[in-house]
C-alpha cells in the first residue's frame, strides 16, 4: 500500500484543511444563528466565550491553511504545463480535463469557479472572528452585527463548500500524481 | 446604580465593510484578468501559480489596507450599521457573481 507525496499533500489540503473547516463551519453556524435569532441572548459563561474565541480562531487559521497549500502547493502541480507532444497526460491534470469534451468542464467551470471562489471562506471568517473576538459578550448588544457575522459565515461555508465538491470531483477525474512514493504498509494476498 | 459600557459598533461595521471590499477587489481583479492579456500577466507574482498569485495577494493587500482605514476613521465611534452592512453584503454577492464563470464569460 503507497501513496504519493503529491497525494499526501491533496489528502492535508482538502481532507485535513477544507473538510475539517466546512464541519467546523456548520457548528459555529448553529451556535451564530441561535445567538442571532434571539432577541435577548443569553450572556455567555467566560468559559463558553473562551470556547467560542478559540473556536473561531480554529476555524480562520484552518481556512487559510486550506487556500494557501491549494494555491502555492497543489495547483502550481494541477497547472503544470505539458512538454509538446505529451501523450500521457495523466502528470498534466488541467492538460488531461482540457484534452475530452466530457472533462472540460471540470475546469472551465470547476477550477475556474473554486479557485477564485474559496478565498471568500478565509475573508469572511477572519472578519467573523474578529467581530466576536473583539466585542465578547457584548456582541449581543449588536444585533445587526450579529446578523452580518451570521450572513458573512455562511457565505464562508458556501464558498468552502463549492471549493470542496469542485476540489473532489477534479481529484476525481484528474488527480494530482507524482513525487516520492511513500510506503505505508504491505497487502496480503488472500 | 452600575452602568454597562457598551462598545461601539464602528470596529465591527469597519471589519465586515472591509471584508466585502476585499471580497469584491478580489473579483474585480480575477474579472480584469480573465478579459485582459496585459493585466493577466502583470498579476502573475509567482510563476507556479500563475495569475491567481497576483489576484488573491492584491485583494488582501486592499482588504488590509481598507480594513485598517476604515478602524482608524469607525474604531472609537457609532455608525449606521445598517447602511454599511447593506453596502458590504451587496459588495459580497457581487463578488459572487463575478466569479461564477458562465457570467464572466456573458460580459
Amino acid at each position: 500500500m503507497e501513496i504519493t507525496m503529491r497525494s499526501v499533500w491533496t489528502l492535508i489540503h482538502g481532507m485535513g484543511f477544507g473538510a475539517l473547516y466546512l464541519l467546523a463551519c456548520s457548528g459555529a453556524l448553529v451556535e451564530l444563528y441561535r445567538f442571532t435569532t434571539s432577541t435577548d441572548p443569553a450572556e455567555p459563561t467566560p468559559g463558553q466565550e473562551r470556547f467560542l474565541k478559540g473556536y473561531m480562531l480554529a476555524m480562520v487559521l484552518l481556512a487559510w491553511a486550506a487556500v494557501l497549500t491549494g494555491a502555492y502547493v497543489i495547483y502550481p502541480w494541477y497547472r503544470a504545463a505539458a512538454p509538446p507532444q505529451t501523450a500521457d497526460l495523466s502528470m498534466f491534470p488541467q492538460r488531461l480535463l482540457m484534452s475530452s469534451p466530457g472533462t472540460i468542464g471540470w475546469h472551465s467551470l470547476g477550477m475556474e469557479w473554486k479557485e477564485h471562489v474559496a478565498w471568500f471562506a478565509p475573508i469572511s471568517i477572519t472578519m467573523a472572528a474578529f467581530v466576536v473576538i473583539r466585542y465578547g459578550r457584548d456582541l449581543r448588544h449588536h444585533r445587526q452585527l450579529r446578523g452580518a457575522v451570521l450572513s458573512f459565515t455562511l457565505v464562508s461555508f458556501v464558498a468552502a463548500g463549492i471549493a470542496g465538491f469542485f476540489g473532489a470531483m477534479i481529484n476525481k477525474y484528474a488527480p494530482v500524481q507524482g513525487g516520492h512514493t511513500l510506503q505505508l504498509g504491505r497487502g496480503e494476498g488472500k | 446604580m452600575t452602568r454597562t459600557y457598551i462598545l461601539p459598533n464602528g470596529s465591527g461595521a469597519a471589519a465586515i465593510l472591509a471584508a466585502g471590499i476585499g471580497s469584491f477587489a478580489l473579483a474585480v481583479l480575477a474579472f480584469a484578468g480573465d478579459k485582459s492579456v496585459a493585466v493577466k500577466s502583470s498579476l502573475v507574482f509567482y510563476k507556479p501559480t500563475g495569475p491567481l498569485s497576483g489576484v488573491t495577494t492584491t485583494a488582501i493587500l486592499i482588504w488590509l489596507f481598507a480594513w485598517g482605514v476604515l478602524e482608524w476613521r469607525w474604531g472609537k465611534k457609532t455608525v449606521a450599521a445598517a447602511r454599511v452592512i447593506t453596502v458590504a453584503l451587496v459588495l459580497l454577492g457581487l463578488s459572487l457573481l463575478l466569479t461564477f464563470p458562465p457570467i464572466v464569460d456573458l460580459l
